[in-house]
C-alpha cells in the first residue's frame, strides 16, 4: 500500500499550501521584519525625520543599566509564574481527578478565570490588595505587615506574580486534568495491586506519562510569561516601584508606546525574538528527549 | 434582482447618505481623551458651536486616555489620516512641537484663515507653556489646571490645628504631618499625586529653580538638565525620604491613581492638580478646602508662580484651507468670553482669557468657591521668570517615568536622596540627547 500521496509537479501542492503561507507571511514574517527594519531607524515619533544607524539602538539598550534591571525582573518573574502556575494547576488537577460531588461545579470555576483578560486581572488583584483600597491589603496593614507595593519592590513582583500565576491555573488546570484523564485506568490498578501508594503511583505512573503534557505547556507557559503578562503589570505596578517590577516585555511596551521611542522599541522586540525563539530551541532539544509519549 | 446588484444598489445608496451632509458641511474631526462630566463639556461644546453656524460640522471623538490619544493621532498621521484636532497633555507638547511637519501653529492658522486673534487677550500663565520663546502660540490651551495642596479640614480639627489657617511652608507642613499622625492618621500624615509633577516640575517653577538650562528647554532642544545642583532639591527629597519612613509622608505613585486616598479619608493633606475638583466635591464625606502649594521660605523669592497642567488642542498638517477655516471659527467660538465663564465655573477648568477671570471675579463667584480661584492665584501670583515659564523637553513621557524611579529608590531607601537626584538628572539628560538627534532635523 503506497502511503505518502504525491503530485506531478509543484503546482497544486503549492496551491494547497498557499492560505497558510500567506498567513504566515502576511500575519508573522511582515511585521518581524518591520521590527527589524525600525530597530536599525531613529527616528521621531511621527516620522517626519528618519535616519538608518545600523546597530545604535542596540549599542544604547546594552548599555542601559535598567535593560540588564528588566532581564533579572524577567528571570525572576517568569520562573516564578512557570513554577507555581504548574506546580499549582497539577495540583488542582490530580484533585479534580477522581469521583467528587459537585466535581462538575468546582472543574467549571476553576476554568473561568482563563476568561479574563490580563488587564482586568491586574486590575481584580490591585482591587485586593492596594493598601488603601484592597480588603486583603488593608487587613495585611492591619495585622501589622508592612505591605506597601507603591513603594517595596520586593511586595510589588510578589503582587504581579501572584495576579500572573492565578491568570494561568485556569489554562494549566484543564490540559492537566485532560492528561490525567488520558492515562489508562488499567496500569495505575496494576500499581495498585502489586501495592504502591498513591504518592508513588504519582510520581512512578502519573507524572511520566504525563509528561507530553506538562512539556507542552511550560512552552506555552514560557510564552505567556514572555508576551501576554505585559496588561497585568501596567495595571497593577506600572513597572516600577523604581523599575523593581519592568519585565523584558513590559519594557518594549513602555519605551515604544508610552515614549514614543520606536527604534529602541523594536531593538528589544529583536532581543525578545530571539530569546523565545532560542528557549523553545533548547527546550525542543533537550527537553523533549526525556519526555515520553 | 440578482444578489451582485443588490450589494451593489445598497453601497450606492449608502455612498449618497453618508455623502450628502458633507456636501453641505465641512466636517472636522477632534479627537479628545476627557471621560465622564468632562467628556459630556467637550460633546456639549461641539453641539453648541454646530448649532451656532451651518458650515461647519465639529465631531468630537472620544479616543482613550492621554497618552492613548497621542498614540491614536500619531499612529493616524503616519497613515495619512489624522484628525483635524488633537487634543494632546502638556507631557506631549515637546513631542508635538518637534514635529513640525506634523502640525500647524494656532497662530498661523488664525492668520491664514483671517481670523481675529489677540495673543495678548490670554492669560501668559496658560498660554505660555504653549507658545515659542517669542511668544507665538503653537496649540491652543483646552483644559488647565495647577497643583494646589488639598486638606482634609475635620482631620485639621481633631488634631488641634486650625482649619482655616493651612501650613504655607513646607516645614509647616512636616508639624501638620506629624501632628495628623499622632492623631490617628498614622499611614499617612501628608502625600502628593503626580510625584514627579509635585516634586520637581512644580517645585522648580514655585521656588524659581532651573531644571535645565536653555529656559528649560524651551530655548532649544539643545538643553542640559542641572537641578541636581540645587541644594534646595536635595533638602526636600531628603526630608521626604526621612519622614517616609514613620509615614508621616507616603509616597502615592506616579500618576493620580492614589488620589482616592484622599477622598476616602486615608490622608488629611495631599498636593494634587486642582483638577481634582469635581472628584473630591462628589466624594469626600468630610469638611474640605484646598491652599496654595507649600514652599521653604529660605528660598529667596519664594514662592513664584506655579505652572500649569492639562491638555492643549493642537491643529494637525496637511489639511484643505477650508477645513483650517472651519478649525479657526470653531477656536475663536472657544476663547468667547461668556463661554470661557462657564467652562470654568461649571467644569472647575481654568479660564484661558484674561476677561473671562475678570469677570468671574467681578461677580463675586470666589466669595463661595475660594477653592476654583487658588491655582489661578498661584499662576498669576508673580510675572513668570526663566523658570517657571513650564518646561519643554521631548520624550517627557519616558522623562517622567525616570525621574518617578529615581524618587521611589531614594523614597525606599534603595538610593541616598543625592544618588537619586544625580541618577534622575544623568538619565534624563540621555533621554534629551537622544531626542535632540531626531528632532534637530
Amino acid at each position: 500500500m503506497q502511503k505518502n500521496a504525491y503530485f506531478k509537479g509543484l503546482t497544486i501542492p503549492f496551491l494547497l499550501l498557499l492560505p497558510q503561507l500567506v498567513i504566515t507571511a502576511l500575519f508573522f514574517y511582515w511585521p518581524a521584519s518591520q521590527a527589524v527594519w525600525q530597530s536599525f531607524l531613529l527616528e521621531d515619533a511621527f516620522g517626519t525625520s528618519t535616519e538608518f544607524v545600523w546597530f545604535e539602538n542596540y549599542q544604547t539598550l546594552f548599555s542601559d543599566p535598567g535593560y540588564l534591571r528588566a532581564f533579572i525582573n524577567t528571570i525572576v518573574f517568569s520562573t516564578a509564574v512557570c513554577v507555581l502556575s504548574l506546580s499549582i494547576a497539577l495540583l488542582l488537577a490530580v484533585m479534580a481527578d477522581r469521583q467528587l460531588r459537585g466535581g462538575e461545579i468546582y472543574k467549571t470555576l476553576l476554568i473561568w478565570p482563563y476568561a479574563v483578560a490580563p488587564a482586568v486581572a491586574g486590575v481584580l488583584w490591585i482591587f485586593m490588595f492596594d493598601p488603601s483600597l484592597g480588603m486583603l491589603g488593608r487587613g495585611l496593614l492591619s495585622l501589622g505587615i508592612g505591605w506597601n507595593p507603591r513603594l517595596n519592590g520586593h511586595d510589588a513582583m510578589l503582587l504581579v506574580i501572584l495576579a500572573a500565576t492565578w491568570k494561568q491555573i485556569s489554562y494549566n488546570f484543564l490540559f492537566f486534568l485532560a492528561g490525567l484523564q488520558a492515562i489508562p485506568k488499567s496500569v495505575i490498578e496494576a500499581a495498585v495491586i502489586d501495592g504502591a501508594r498513591p504518592m508513588r503511583r504519582f510520581w512512578t505512573i502519573v507524572f511520566p506519562l504525563l509528561s507530553p503534557t506538562t512539556f507542552f505547556l511550560l512552552v506555552v507557559n514560557i510564552v505567556y510569561v514572555f508576551f501576554d503578562t505585559f496588561g497585568i503589570i501596567d495595571t497593577v505596578t506600572g513597572g516600577g516601584p523604581s523599575g523593581a517590577t519592568e519585565t523584558l516585555v513590559y519594557k518594549v511596551f513602555a519605551d515604544g508606546k508610552g515614549g514614543s521611542n520606536l527604534g529602541g522599541s523594536a531593538a528589544q522586540s529583536v532581543v525578545l525574538l530571539i530569546m523565545v525563539i532560542g528557549l523553545t530551541a533548547v527546550q525542543f532539544r533537550f527537553i523533549e528527549r526525556k519526555v515520553s509519549y | 434582482m440578482t444578489m451582485k446588484s443588490r450589494v451593489l444598489m445598497s453601497a450606492a445608496v449608502f455612498a449618497l447618505a453618508s455623502a450628502s451632509p458633507a456636501l453641505a458641511q465641512t466636517e472636522i474631526q477632534w479627537w479628545h481623551a476627557l471621560t465622564g462630566a468632562n467628556n459630556d463639556v467637550v460633546v456639549k461644546l461641539a453641539e453648541d458651536f454646530n448649532a451656532s453656524q451651518k458650515d461647519y460640522k465639529v465631531v468630537p471623538v472620544y479616543k482613550g486616555s492621554y497618552p492613548d490619544t497621542l498614540n491614536a493621532g500619531i499612529a493616524a498621521f503616519r497613515a495619512g489620516q489624522a484628525p483635524h484636532i488633537l487634543q494632546v497633555f502638556e507631557v506631549g507638547t515637546g513631542t508635538m512641537m518637534s514635529a513640525k511637519g506634523a502640525i500647524k501653529p494656532v497662530h498661523q492658522l488664525m492668520k491664514d484663515a483671517g481670523e481675529k486673534f489677540d495673543p495678548k487677550a490670554y492669560l501668559p500663565a496658560i498660554t505660555g507653556y504653549y507658545s515659542t520663546a517669542k511668544g507665538e502660540m503653537l496649540s491652543m490651551p483646552f483644559n488647565s489646571s495647577s497643583m494646589v495642596m488639598w486638606y482634609n479640614k475635620d482631620a485639621f480639627r481633631k488634631a488641634g490645628l486650625n482649619p482655616d489657617a493651612p501650613p504655607k511652608t513646607w516645614p509647616e507642613v512636616f508639624e501638620a504631618g506629624k501632628k495628623l499622625k499622632a492623631a490617628g492618621w498614622d499611614k499617612c500624615g501628608f502625600t502628593n499625586a503626580w510625584a514627579p509633577w509635585a516634586n520637581i516640575e512644580q517645585f522648580g517653577a514655585w521656588h524659581n529653580i532651573p531644571l535645565s538650562t536653555k529656559v528649560n528647554g524651551m530655548d532649544g532642544f539643545d538643553a542640559v538638565m542641572n537641578f541636581n545642583q540645587s541644594p534646595l532639591f536635595l533638602k526636600h527629597w531628603t526630608n521626604l525620604a526621612e519622614l517616609q519612613k514613620d509615614k508621616t509622608y507616603d509616597y502615592s505613585g506616579r500618576t493620580n491613581n492614589g488620589e482616592g486616598r484622599f477622598t476616602s479619608g486615608e490622608c488629611p493633606i495631599m498636593l494634587t492638580s486642582s483638577g481634582f475638583f469635581g472628584n473630591v466635591r462628589a466624594n469626600a464625606k468630610f469638611d474640605w478646602a484646598n491652599a496654595a502649594m507649600p514652599y521653604y521660605p529660605e528660598a529667596a523669592g519664594a514662592p513664584q508662580n506655579s505652572i500649569i497642567g492639562g491638555a492643549s488642542l493642537w491643529v494637525m498638517g496637511g489639511k484643505k484651507p477650508d477645513e483650517y477655516k472651519g478649525v479657526a471659527k470653531f477656536f475663536t467660538f472657544l476663547s468667547d468670553v461668556d463661554r470661557q465663564v462657564k467652562l470654568h465655573t461649571e467644569s472647575g477648568y481654568l479660564p484661558i482669557t484674561k476677561a473671562a477671570y475678570e469677570k468671574v471675579k467681578a461677580s463675586g463667584f470666589y466669595k463661595d468657591k475660594p477653592y476654583l480661584e487658588t491655582p489661578i492665584l498661584e499662576l498669576n501670583n508673580k510675572a513668570p521668570t526663566d523658570n517657571s515659564k513650564g518646561l519643554r523637553y521631548g520624550s517627557l513621557v519616558q522623562i517622567r517615568d525616570i525621574w518617578s524611579e529615581e524618587l521611589e529608590a531614594a523614597l525606599n531607601g534603595q538610593k541616598s536622596p543625592k544618588a537619586a537626584l544625580d541618577a534622575a538628572v544623568e538619565r534624563g539628560n540621555q533621554m534629551l540627547r537622544q531626542f535632540e538627534r531626531t528632532a534637530s532635523r
